[in-house]
């Protein structure tokens, strides 16, 4: 097991004991380090025998009849069909999207999942194979498949668009299987998120089309 | 009404959740609604937060349970590392100056079922295999994953460096991966995640 450096944190972040900085380094690591998320899925299963060694009393009995009346509520809504409410130009997509990519999300990736609650939205990508996770604060976490590294004079970057505004929301070099990035700013309601190719080091205004967004506003 | 669901796996079970199946996920929760429930509440000591967490923790299987299919991972790990998540969640979010969670921990109920014969096995397997880690390295351990701590307020609390912290986390927990996981069970799954990743 290699355990110098980052790779370290990988214990770390199956006991969900990183702080919030290193765990939104080491999720962006996960996605381009497949010996880290085999790490990662060895330590959740030691973790997962911790949690079996805690005394269990009998959860309440209504507990389970909340769980399923919940369950089947959110059955009738989610069989409506969605609507698509934004169109956004997805031009280049097909250049940076590999055409069949597998979204190969682990374990981790539904640890992410969890973070973002009961409340949290996630919705689709246009342009790409994946989608966006945000917890009711509004921190995003982006997940895509198939994306192919950035040139290495170029960078990916993330946009918040608000009322025809981009923000800069961080930049990452793609090629992970996931590609999974924590945007750098918070994402309101009523917020598009696209991601656009840059020149390296990032810029403070979209220079190109992007090349994928949120298929509607949160 | 009336389909037997006991005969199947719990990968099985997540399969048809993933389709909508409530009932799949119902003989989820019975099986590891549990212990789900024994988790968070070591973790939040509150009944009412730790309802919350499984709870949240049991929508979330329901879900994301069509990402799981295609996975290598138990099912009961992964519904434990929601579980725990949540938990970890609520009460960074609830509590933010916890008591020492070693001096609190909720006090064993009489266990008199199979069930709980089951569980009371299981436990004392992992407490010995804690209790061959050295000092320290137990303490980082479960002052992490059942008190919530992080590895940064665990050095200060600890007074030591954070790369020390660190490095007994991984290494702890390495090693009860070893105590825990058949080795012979554990050579072939390393292998097997290599050709798929």
């Amino acid at each position: 097991m290699e355990r110098t450096g980052i790779h370290e944190l990988s214990a770390a972040y199956a006991l969900d004991a990183l702080d919030p900085a290193d765990e939104q380094v080491f999720e962006e690591h996960l996605s381009r380090c497949a010996e880290c998320r085999e790490h990662v899925a060895a330590f959740h299963e030691a973790a997962a025998e911790l949690g079996h060694a805690t005394p269990a009393p009998a959860p309440p009995p209504q507990l389970r009849d909340r769980i399923l009346s919940r369950v089947r509520a959110q059955r009738g809504a989610n069989s409506a069909p969605l609507r698509p409410r934004w169109a956004f130009r997805a031009t280049a997509a097909a250049a940076a999207v590999a055409a069949s990519a597998a979204l190969g999300l682990g374990l981790w990736a539904a640890s992410l999942r969890s973070q973002v609650g009961d409340r949290g939205q996630v919705i689709a990508l246009a342009g790409a194979q994946g989608s966006l996770a945000v917890d009711p604060d509004g921190r995003a976490t982006l997940i895509v498949a198939g994306l192919e590294p950035a040139p290495i004079d170029k960078t990916y970057e993330a946009w918040v668009i608000e009322d025809g505004k981009a923000t800069a929301a961080g930049l990452f070099k793609g090629g992970g299987n996931p590609t999974a990035v924590r945007l750098t700013r918070r994402v309101q309601d009523g917020a598009v998120v696209a991601v656009t190719l840059e020149r390296a080091g990032g810029v403070d205004q979209p220079q190109s089309d992007p090349l994928f967004t949120t298929r509607e506003p949160l | 009404m009336g389909r037997d669901l006991a005969h199947l796996s719990d990968e099985a079970l997540v399969a048809l959740v993933a389709r909508a199946d409530d009932a799949a996920l119902a003989e989820l929760y019975d099986r590891f609604g549990r212990v789900a429930y024994g988790l968070a509440l070591r973790v939040v000591r509150d009944p009412g937060l730790a309802e919350d967490a499984v709870q949240e923790s049991f929508l979330a299987v329901w879900r994301s349970a069509g990402r799981f299919v295609a996975e290598r991972a138990k099912a009961s790990t992964w519904i434990l590392t929601l579980v725990h998540r949540r938990a970890v969640d609520i009460v960074r979010r609830e509590q933010p100056r916890r008591a020492d969670p070693l001096d609190t921990a909720p006090v064993a109920t009489a266990e008199t079922t199979e069930e709980e014969a089951w569980l009371r096995l299981r436990r004392t397997r992992v407490q010995e295999a804690l209790g061959q880690l050295p000092d320290k390295q137990r303490e980082a351990i479960e002052l992490a994953y059942y008190g919530g701590f992080t590895q940064s307020e665990l050095a200060d609390r600890l007074g030591e460096p954070l790369g020390t912290i660190k490095s007994r986390m991984f290494v702890g927990l390495a090693r009860l991966r070893e105590l825990l996981v058949e080795p012979g069970l554990e050579e072939k799954q390393w292998n097997a995640q290599e050709f798929t990743s």
